[in-house]
């Protein structure tokens, strides 16, 4: 997870510093140092920003297969502590199969987040998406069969019966002894 | 810290979980007294016997109509000893020996005790035996010796013995073998050594005995016949003369037997009143020289002059009490008179010789919910100007006994509670808005303080005194007696019916009596000679839309002791205790069937049923009609006959015909009968749930996420018979002749769902029936062991209802109202266990929703009240358990139910004489509120569960504050050197 983290963000900042130079329009209003000219780098070579760019975008859509994949070690980890923690109702167990269904749930929440940096009108985003997605929601399906093997889920009729109230009698009947 | 903070709730529920899975329910020393009161009686006062020797405390004995022989203070009232002795062995009489020994005669004249009477130790015990049964008397004559040794004379079983005060060895005996004599009266002149036993032969004929005191010699025998024959009682007169009444009740007969004459001496009662009608009766008492009879409401106290001369001295209409003599000087003999007028009485003591002057006069304001006096016993003390002062001891019509001395109530006991017929429980009033602001303030300090208090404790700072502070703080708790609804419902009214025919409101809290109310309808009256309280139900429990009523309950009483006698109806409010109305009956209540139906002000319907087999609906009222003719088709009921062996069925069938007639009166069909056959077996035993228990579920989880479904009926009626011939004492029966047979019946369609023999077993049958189980217990004569059986029964019928989709769509019939009419799959578990005590009453716990597990509660033979769980008396307890089975909570297989010295409720009291145990569910769920009496009153808290829901009493907020401030304080600092971290990094 921390490594996850750490490879998002540091991917943004330093994207956000390279395509900012050229676009962000605040960029035009502090004055540009002295010997440097603004036309030049506009009538630059269009083959070259276009190398530049294309070899962007491919790490960028690298980037985001990476990312995509991140969850998979996750799940490997999850599975084994899951093995670990066993099948009998207690605070580990509990803990770990807590977790291991709200990492996904919350990295669900935040797909549109994680992917934002390599939005690119060139990158293909929706096959990591889906990548992501999956392999999220393979986390999950872990997460909720621990939960039933230790028997957390309402599967069985007994929980749902547990609580029903008796059924009423229509008829009624009282006396006893006679006092 | 996604997981840290999924662990904290579940530290709370695993915490939750654990405890309740290991209830213990010991007590630590300094709960005592808590959540618990005790209260001790000794029930109405038979005989008293005063011991006011110079040294030494003074104090009163008393033998009480509960059997109880106690020592009572005769400054405060308070118990210094006290024995019960068994419902077989009744107290006939009681004196004081060689001023240091208290005697007793008990079991009809046939155990004579003597007791030390500083301690209450019993000194020595002897069987008198004899050759019939007959009246017992004790005489314990201050003055005879025999051989330096004093005698106590005692007739009993028809034979005189002397025996000795020492030891408690018969010195001689004298039968008097004569087929019909009746004894009357031994008397021993003082100062003689002559024993004089008279008595009655075939009805009219008087006999007299004189006997050498000293060795059992007959001297004299002697007999007259009196043609019209005798009435019962004799009046000691003197030493050497009776008085009698002839068999009409009309003639007055004086017989004096100076010098072994019997002469009799005749006098019309007309003769001395003019409007006398009606038989008298001869109120016992031992006045020398006077004696008191009653005819219609006159007492008459009339003068013996000389020989056979009578003189009415006084004739009164009040009610009129009079206490025995006293000798007080040389000579002199005291009484005392105790009659009422309006609300006040008047004592008055008097010389036997002189009845005209007073040694004593005094008025008296007595509380009109006391009642009648009833008996009179009197005392002398010697003032400090030489002079005598007296005190009086009398009992009350309510069983109360008061002490008088000097104009005032010194001291007074309601002994009346010692004798509780029924009891119910009321809520108290709902708190009113406007609670001051001063006292709030006033207890924020005390409160704080306390917790302060409280602190120190946990924190093992507290002081001895400090800790004392804390013991004294939390018993006397004002919260607990407060006369208002509380948030947890701990706090209710007892409604207490006692034997007296007296209603008392006692407080959950600390026990006081709230209230108490002398029934009006319970008094004798022209129409109502004997009046018996018989039941209490709960006639209105406003709740909801009709809180500003008071709730009330309903009193049944009959007028005298047969079936068929016309009841009484009384509705008392339940928090003032007023009699609201009141109605004379003409027809007799057998049988009172509260209905599950209330009308608008939330009164309950009730069904009274008379000896006819009518059916009366209660209130009067259209309504109360509209609602019964509603559901009238459903509603049925059953009788238990217990001699012919038959349990009935009824149904309603039409308004009642004939000339009780009236739209509320109905007539019943017979329906169904189940019929014993009466060579083989008699009923001993029925229970049925009780009426307003709440079953949380139907279903039952057993291990391996399977479920049961319990057959839950509340016309489920448990019967219990045994062989005749085993229906006498344990133990009187082989176990090849002796069985129990055990019926659970549908009182609607009388089938009997399940029927189980248990063959060498014998009575008595206690039991009690909850949800879809009923436990009991009997004596297993083969194993020489009582045992305990319990039974449970599940609806096999609703087993298949295991798909979980129907289920979660709610697509069931689980819950839609059943008929009685379809027929059930039933089937049962059963399992019995050992049980070391023998059982005086059994109940189980009641909580508000019936979530919380349950606990049988023993009245052991111990007068000890026993929790023992519900789950070492589950039929699917086996020797191995699996593993599921375990985590579900199965206790390994026994063959005898533990008894852990901690789960006695009554810790280290004693509810002498118990009779019934009761229990109220508190609001809070994990709480019943119980309550055991007898001749002692008990109550107390229990969780069965533990408290799962609410912190414990000296849970310590004030610790918890400052753990949150300390928490507050660490999270503003460490945010604070974070934030400057932070800042720090920021610049590097």
């Amino acid at each position: 997870m921390e490594k996850g983290k750490g490879v998002m963000g540091s991917g943004r900042r330093w994207a956000v510093d390279f395509s900012d130079n050229s676009t962000a329009p605040s960029s035009r209003d502090i004055p540009d140092p002295p010997g440097f000219t603004r036309a030049s780098v506009d009538q630059d070579d269009s083959t070259v920003s276009r190398q530049k760019k294309d070899a962007e975008s491919n790490w960028k859509a690298q980037k985001a297969w990476e990312v995509a994949q991140a969850p998979f070690k996750n799940l490997l980890m999850m599975g084994f502590m899951m093995w670990m923690a066993g099948n009998t109702v207690h605070l580990f167990s509990i803990g770990i199969t807590f977790s291991a269904l709200w990492q996904p749930i919350s990295a669900l929440q935040g797909v549109g987040k994680v992917f934002d940096p390599y939005k690119d009108s060139k990158v293909e985003l929706l096959g990591p998406k889906l990548l992501f997605i999956a392999l999220n929601l393979g986390g999950l399906a872990l997460g909720v069969w621990k939960l039933n093997t230790l028997g957390l889920l309402p599967t069985h009729a007994s929980d749902w019966v547990s609580s029903l109230p008796p059924a009423q009698e229509v008829e009624y009947s009282g006396g006893g002894i006679p006092l | 810290m996604a997981i840290r903070s999924f662990f904290v709730p579940f530290l709370l529920f695993a915490l939750c979980f654990n405890s309740s899975l290991t209830p213990v329910l010991s007590l630590y020393e300094d709960q005592v007294g808590l959540m618990d009161w005790h209260q001790q009686y000794i029930g109405k006062v038979k005989q008293a016997v005063f011991s006011t020797q110079k040294t030494g405390r003074r104090r009163v004995i008393v033998s009480t109509e509960e059997n109880v022989i106690a020592s009572l203070d005769l400054r405060h009232g308070e118990i210094f000893w006290r024995h019960l002795l068994g419902s077989n062995d009744v107290i006939d009489g009681i004196d004081i020996g060689l001023g240091k020994y208290v005697i007793t005669l008990s079991s009809g004249g046939s155990i004579l005790r003597s007791w030390n009477l500083p301690d209450g130790q019993m000194v020595w015990e002897s069987f008198l035996q004899g050759p019939k049964h007959s009246k017992s008397l004790l005489l314990v004559p201050t003055n005879l010796k025999i051989e330096k040794d004093n005698v106590i004379v005692v007739f009993s079983n028809g034979r005189l013995h002397a025996v000795s005060c020492i030891d408690g060895e018969v010195l001689w005996n004298k039968d008097f073998e004569a087929e019909s004599f009746e004894v009357q009266q031994v008397i021993q002149p003082p100062g003689s050594d002559l024993i004089y036993v008279v008595g009655f032969a075939a009805s009219s004929q008087f006999e007299m005995y004189q006997i050498n005191a000293r060795n059992g010699e007959l001297l004299k025998h002697e007999s007259e016949t009196f043609s019209s024959g005798f009435f019962r009682e004799v009046s000691l007169v003197s030493s050497e003369t009776v008085a009698a009444l002839d068999s009409t009740g009309s003639i007055l007969l004086t017989i004096s037997f100076q010098n072994g004459e019997i002469s009799f001496q005749q006098t019309p009662i007309s003769n001395l009143v003019e409007d006398s009608s009606g038989p008298a009766v001869i109120i016992p008492s031992s006045v020398p020289g006077i004696f008191a009879i009653k005819t219609n409401a006159i007492t008459i106290f009339i003068r013996v002059i000389g020989k056979g001369k009578l003189e009415v001295v006084e004739t009164t209409n009040h009610e009129t009490a009079v206490s025995n003599a006293l000798p007080i000087s040389e000579g002199q003999q005291a009484f005392a008179l105790v009659q009422h007028a309006g609300s006040e009485i008047h004592l008055a003591v008097k010389l036997a010789h002189d009845w005209d002057g007073n040694l004593l006069k005094e008025s008296i304001k007595m509380d009109q919910q006391r009642g009648l006096v009833h008996k009179v016993f009197i005392n002398n003390y010697i003032r400090t100007d030489r002079s005598h002062g007296f005190r009086v001891l009398i009992v009350m019509e309510d069983h109360s006994l008061l002490l008088l001395q000097q104009g005032a109530v010194v001291w007074s006991r309601e002994d009346g509670l010692a004798s509780i017929i029924d009891v119910t429980a009321s809520e108290l009033p709902v708190e009113r808005d406007g609670v001051s602001v001063a006292k709030v303030e006033h207890n924020l300090f005390e409160w704080l303080k306390g917790h302060m208090l409280k602190l120190k404790g946990t924190l093992m700072l507290a002081s001895p005194e400090d800790v004392a502070a804390i013991q004294s703080m939390r018993l006397k708790s004002s919260e607990k007696s407060k006369m208002t609804r509380d948030h947890n419902g701990f706090r209710k009214l007892l409604i207490v019916l006692t034997r007296a025919g007296k209603l008392f409101a006692l407080h959950t809290g600390d026990g006081r009596i709230v209230w108490s109310h002398l029934l009006r309808s319970l008094h004798k009256s022209e129409a109502c000679k004997s009046p018996i309280g018989l039941n209490m139900y709960q006639w209105q429990v406003p709740h909801h839309h009709a809180l500003d009523e008071n709730p009330s309950v309903l009193v049944i009483s009959r007028c005298g002791p047969s079936s068929g006698a016309p009841g009484v109806l009384s509705f008392v409010d339940a928090y003032t205790g007023k009699e609201l109305n009141s109605l004379s009956l003409v027809h007799a209540v057998v049988q009172v069937i509260p209905l599950p139906y209330t009308d608008s002000t939330e009164q309950r319907l009730h069904l009274l049923i008379d000896s006819d087999k009518h059916a009366h609906l209660y209130p009067k009222s259209s309504e109360a009609l509209g609602i019964f003719k509603r559901e009238f088709s459903n509603i049925y009921w059953y009788s238990v006959e217990e001699l012919d062996g038959i349990i009935k069925g009824h149904a309603l069938k039409c308004k009642c015909t004939g000339e009780v007639a009236d739209e509320f009166c109905f007539d019943t069909r017979d329906l169904w009968s189940v019929v014993f056959p009466s060579e083989s077996e008699k009923i001993i035993a029925t229970v049925t749930r009780k009426s307003n228990e709440v079953v949380h579920t139907q279903a039952k989880v057993i291990a391996d996420q399977d479920v049961m479904y319990k057959y839950i009926s509340r016309n489920l009626l448990f019967v219990a018979t045994v062989a005749p011939k085993g229906s006498g004492e344990i133990g009187s029966v082989t176990p090849e002749e002796s069985w129990l047979v055990v019926y659970l019946i549908d009182t609607v369609t009388g089938r009997i769902l399940h029927r189980v023999t248990h063959h060498g077993a014998q009575g008595p049958v206690h039991a009690v029936f909850s949800e879809n189980w009923v436990v009991y217990h009997y004596f297993n004569l083969r194993a020489h062991r009582y045992e305990m059986s319990v039974i449970e029964i599940y609806d096999q019928s609703r087993a298949d209802n295991k798909d979980v989709w129907k289920l979660v769509l709610g697509k069931h019939n689980l819950t839609s109202p059943i008929s009685l009419f379809s027929r059930p799959e039933v089937i049962t578990k059963s399992q019995s266990y050992f049980f070391t005590h023998s059982v005086k009453a059994i109940a189980v716990t009641s909580t508000a929703k019936g979530i919380t597990s349950k606990q049988l509660l023993i009245g052991t033979i111990g007068d000890q009240v026993l929790a023992l769980d519900k789950r070492f008396l589950d039929p699917r307890r086996s020797v191995n358990p699996t593993q599921a089975e375990k985590e579900e909570g199965i206790i390994p297989l026994t063959d005898s139910l533990p008894i852990i010295p901690q789960s006695y409720v009554t810790h280290a009291l004693r509810v002498e004489g118990l009779r019934g145990i009761l229990t109220v569910p508190a609001k809070l769920e994990s709480t019943t509120l119980v309550f055991a009496h007898g001749v002692d009153l008990f109550f107390t808290q229990l969780a069965p569960s533990r408290t799962y829901d609410s912190l414990t009493e000296d849970f310590s907020y004030a610790l918890l504050l400052l753990t949150i401030v300390a928490l507050v304080a660490a999270i503003f600092v460490t945010w604070r050197l974070s934030e400057r971290k932070e800042l720090q990094d920021k610049w590097r």
